[in-house]
């Protein structure tokens, strides 16, 4: 019998927050540079201010973990264009409403009439085709692995249910190619990882032993309250100050190292690896999943027959410099002037968990 | 011209002489004799007071001592009917608190109509019941009125506006540029109940939760607190875009700085445990029945104590401070210690998965 | 990218070809998919993302977290100290 109530305050505690920064102080000896890779970890250490509790020698930097963020231009063109046709109701989470494309975004163009629909999972996309078999539903599935098995999931009950008017925009992205394109790059300066914890709860993290070894930095799988961030970031600088290479894990209460295999097979079954763009970064080879074959005919790129989309990126926007934990928000001019969220230039100022949006709307800048 | 049959206006009038299922139609707003009958037989037998009964198009206060105080406000909620209360309450008390706020007595309000063509004339009395019962319980009277119809699809059932009328006592000047460093800052209870109640019975995002909205006249506690505080310096209801809005516009207008210690915040466990499944912040989620007082320090328990004292606040809390530093910026002691910017609400608030 | 959050399955059913269940996130209530854990029952705890499953929580785990914090003495003030309203 667990009290949720009481778990998540617990786990907010300044006592025992502070405590374990303590272990952490004892044992560093000199300056550290840390990635997490996950959005969600990046909102949580901003909002609850975390960075500065920390003993000046970590220097944590944001990784591009956010979907929301890499999902390319041309898609998010793709995804406005079908949703302005008047037989679609175009259904996403709410994160993508507000993300530039070339000239408009979901949320304008839900303005101006369209039928678009936020809703909190995918299956309720496919609730609404069942309710509206004369309009076509297209669900906009982005997300990294954690989000895989509900989009996945989706396809799956539509075919059950010999739905034709249900597809999927796909954007699905994965982290272990996006670790090695970071690490791999002559300008990297990252130490150590913080593992995604819900990424790791779907596939496990044994992914990521080979990569640790290859590049010789130290992973530990994190969870996404102050307290467990803590003992993520304890846990990797107590492998650098001893020079182990290993890949831990710190949030033992959701995160087995085989993952889910339940959740792996339901994913197996719709999706097969495919190179993926990340906006601002590039391609990156089988750095994400597409349908297979057979499900073609959930794949709304194909139904919708989206042509070549010419698109045009904000020449100001550094995104890409800043989802490789190259440049912070403050480095870039247009940050907080011609940036803003509510003027977004690019995707990490839109999205909850972009580095732009949480160092705009958290951290201490002058009014 | 109307082709339905007009009720027999003959022996005793029932308040409700048109059939239960019937619905407002255009005709209802010519001005002609449906809008008479419509005014007379719904509306009439509910918002109660002797000018609306005089029938004229105007109304005479004479009951009027002090300065005036004024203010409006539209009501376009939907649903119309929630857990906790409707629009028509809604609009009764958010007229009445705007009033209230100033440090002024409320006494009187106008309501103005336009209902949608189809909408049930049983939804309008439901709505206008409640209203009589808001301005019954806040002791005001709804003096002037006006109604029109739309064409279907072109309001949501109804919307309506509020115009509210209060008097104020010479020496009182409660405003929001009066915050001044080493004030106070004090909440009547629970934040984020009014949101998250709405948002539940809309369904669009499939979760239940007890939570009711917080709809409340507040001129009785405000009165009280007044009374225990009278060197209050600023009072504001924090609605839409949450009590981070409302208290970046004081810290704006009155050109100070504020920390709020996140761990003070009074959140009822269910609005917490919706936020956190939503990606929401308590801070921003609107409120409809608390107060936000900011007293200079050597009232502030006296303040606290009287708001806990009545029905409506007795979760108050003691949430921050006004400081000289950082004029404009409202700052946040979060539950791990350390500080953050809490920052006004920019744009729609809308779920994440991320 | 990965809003997930525990909750406690108080029913079980299928719908619409899917294991599916209530899930009590403390207050609030919200249907979500458990296909991916099989194995659950009424009682057990789950990470929920998204209306869907991820796993299931280690009660041991957590009740591991909740035990090390009393020690600390940080749980009694816990239950006195921080501000809740409760209806």
């Amino acid at each position: 019998m667990v009290d949720l109530n009481l778990l998540n305050r617990a786990l907010r505690n300044e006592q025992t927050v502070k405590a374990e920064i303590e272990k952490i102080r004892q044992i560093i000896t000199r300056p550290w540079v840390l990635m997490e890779i996950c959005g969600g970890q990046t909102h949580a250490i901003m909002q609850s201010g975390l960075d500065q509790l920390l003993p000046p020698e970590i220097e944590l930097v944001h990784g591009p973990g956010c979907p929301v963020c890499v999902t390319p231009l041309e898609l998010i063109d793709k995804a406005l264009t079908i949703a302005a046709r008047p037989e679609v109701i175009f259904c996403s989470f709410g994160d993508m409403l507000r993300v530039p494309g070339s000239s408009s975004d979901l949320f304008t163009l839900r303005a101006r009439g369209a039928d678009v629909r936020v809703v909190y999972s995918p299956l309720d996309a496919v609730k609404i085709a069942r309710e509206n078999p004369h309009r076509q539903v297209v669900f906009f599935a982005i997300g990294f692995e954690t989000t895989a098995p509900p989009n996945a999931m989706s396809v799956l009950q539509a075919r059950s249910l010999g739905l034709k008017n249900y597809s999927i925009l796909v954007s699905q992205v994965l982290v272990p190619p996006a670790i090695q394109a970071i690490l791999s790059s002559p300008q990297n300066r990252v130490q150590g990882f913080l593992l995604a914890g819900h990424v790791c709860t779907v596939m496990g993290y044994k992914d990521y032993i080979p990569i640790a070894r290859k590049y010789q930095i130290p992973m530990v799988v994190t969870g996404f309250e102050p307290l467990d961030l803590v003992k993520g970031i304890h846990a990797v600088i107590r492998m650098l100050e001893n020079k182990v290479i290993d890949v831990e894990n710190a949030y033992n209460r959701v995160v087995k190292p085989e993952g889910n295999p339940a959740a792996q097979a339901i994913i197996e079954q719709v999706f097969q690896p495919v190179d993926r763009n990340w906006r601002g970064i590039g391609t990156i080879p089988l750095s994400g999943w597409g349908l297979r074959p057979e499900f073609a005919g959930f794949d709304a790129e194909l139904k919708f027959g989206v042509m070549e989309i010419t698109t045009r990126e904000s020449p100001l926007c550094i995104a890409g410099q800043i989802l490789q934990g190259r440049k912070k928000p403050v480095d870039c001019p247009a940050f907080g002037s011609t940036c803003t969220p509510q003027n977004p230039l690019g995707a990490p100022m839109v999205s909850a968990e972009g580095a732009c949006a949480a160092y705009y709307r958290f951290a201490r800048r002058p009014v | 011209m109307s082709e339905i049959p007009l009720p027999s206006m003959e022996g005793p009038v029932c308040p409700l002489p048109l059939k239960h299922d019937e619905q407002i139609i255009l005709g209802h707003g010519s001005g002609g004799r449906l809008t008479h009958d419509l005014i007379r037989n719904v509306f009439l037998p509910y918002l109660i007071s002797p000018p609306l009964k005089e029938g004229d198009d105007f109304a005479r206060l004479a009951d009027c001592k002090g300065e005036v105080v004024v203010s409006t406000d539209c009501h376009i909620v939907s649903p119309l009917f929630f857990p906790g209360g409707d629009i028509g309450k809604l609009a009764v008390c958010g007229t009445v608190n705007d009033i209230a706020v100033s440090g002024a007595r409320p006494l009187y309000l106008t309501a103005g109509f336009i209902l949608e063509e189809g909408l049930p004339i049983r939804t309008l009395v439901r709505i206008l019941e409640s209203m009589q019962a808001a301005a019954q319980e806040a002791a005001i009277q709804i003096v002037a009125g006006d109604t029109k119809v739309v064409e279907k699809g072109k309001a949501d059932g109804l919307f309506i506006t509020t115009t509210g009328i209060g008097f104020l006592p010479k020496e009182r000047s409660i405003n929001g540029h009066n915050a001044r460093p080493g004030d106070i800052i004090l909440i009547s209870g629970s934040i984020g109940d009014h949101g998250i109640a709405v948002l539940a019975e809309r369904g669009e995002l499939g979760f239940s939760t007890d939570v009711s909205s917080d709809i409340a006249p507040l001129n009785g506690l405000i009165q009280e607190l007044l009374a225990a505080a009278p060197r209050t310096h600023v009072l504001r209801d924090p609605t839409r875009g949450g009590l981070a809005t409302t208290l970046n516009e004081i810290a704006f207008q009155s050109g100070v700085g504020m920390v709020l210690e996140e761990n003070l915040i009074p959140v009822q466990p269910a609005v917490r445990a919706a936020c956190e499944m939503l990606g929401f912040d308590p801070l921003y989620i609107a409120n409809e029945g608390k107060v936000v007082a900011i007293v200079p320090e050597s009232e502030a328990d006296a303040a606290l104590n009287a708001m806990r004292r009545h029905p409506y606040g007795r979760q108050a809390a003691r949430i921050g401070k006004v400081t000289a530093e950082h004029p404009g910026r409202v700052l946040l002691k979060t539950s791990i210690g350390a500080v953050r910017v809490v920052d006004m609400l920019a744009g729609e608030i809308l779920p994440r998965i991320c | 990218m990965c809003l997930g959050i525990p909750g406690k399955i108080i029913e079980l059913y299928q719908q619409a070809g899917l294991r599916m269940a209530k899930i009590d996130f403390g207050g609030v209530i919200r249907e979500a998919c458990v296909e991916t854990i099989p194995q659950a029952r009424v009682g057990d705890y789950a990470i929920i993302h998204a209306g869907f499953a991820l796993n299931l929580l280690d009660e041991q785990e957590a009740l591991e977290t909740l035990s090390l914090l009393r020690e600390t003495g940080v749980l009694d003030e816990e239950i006195g100290g921080q501000n809740s309203t409760q209806d």
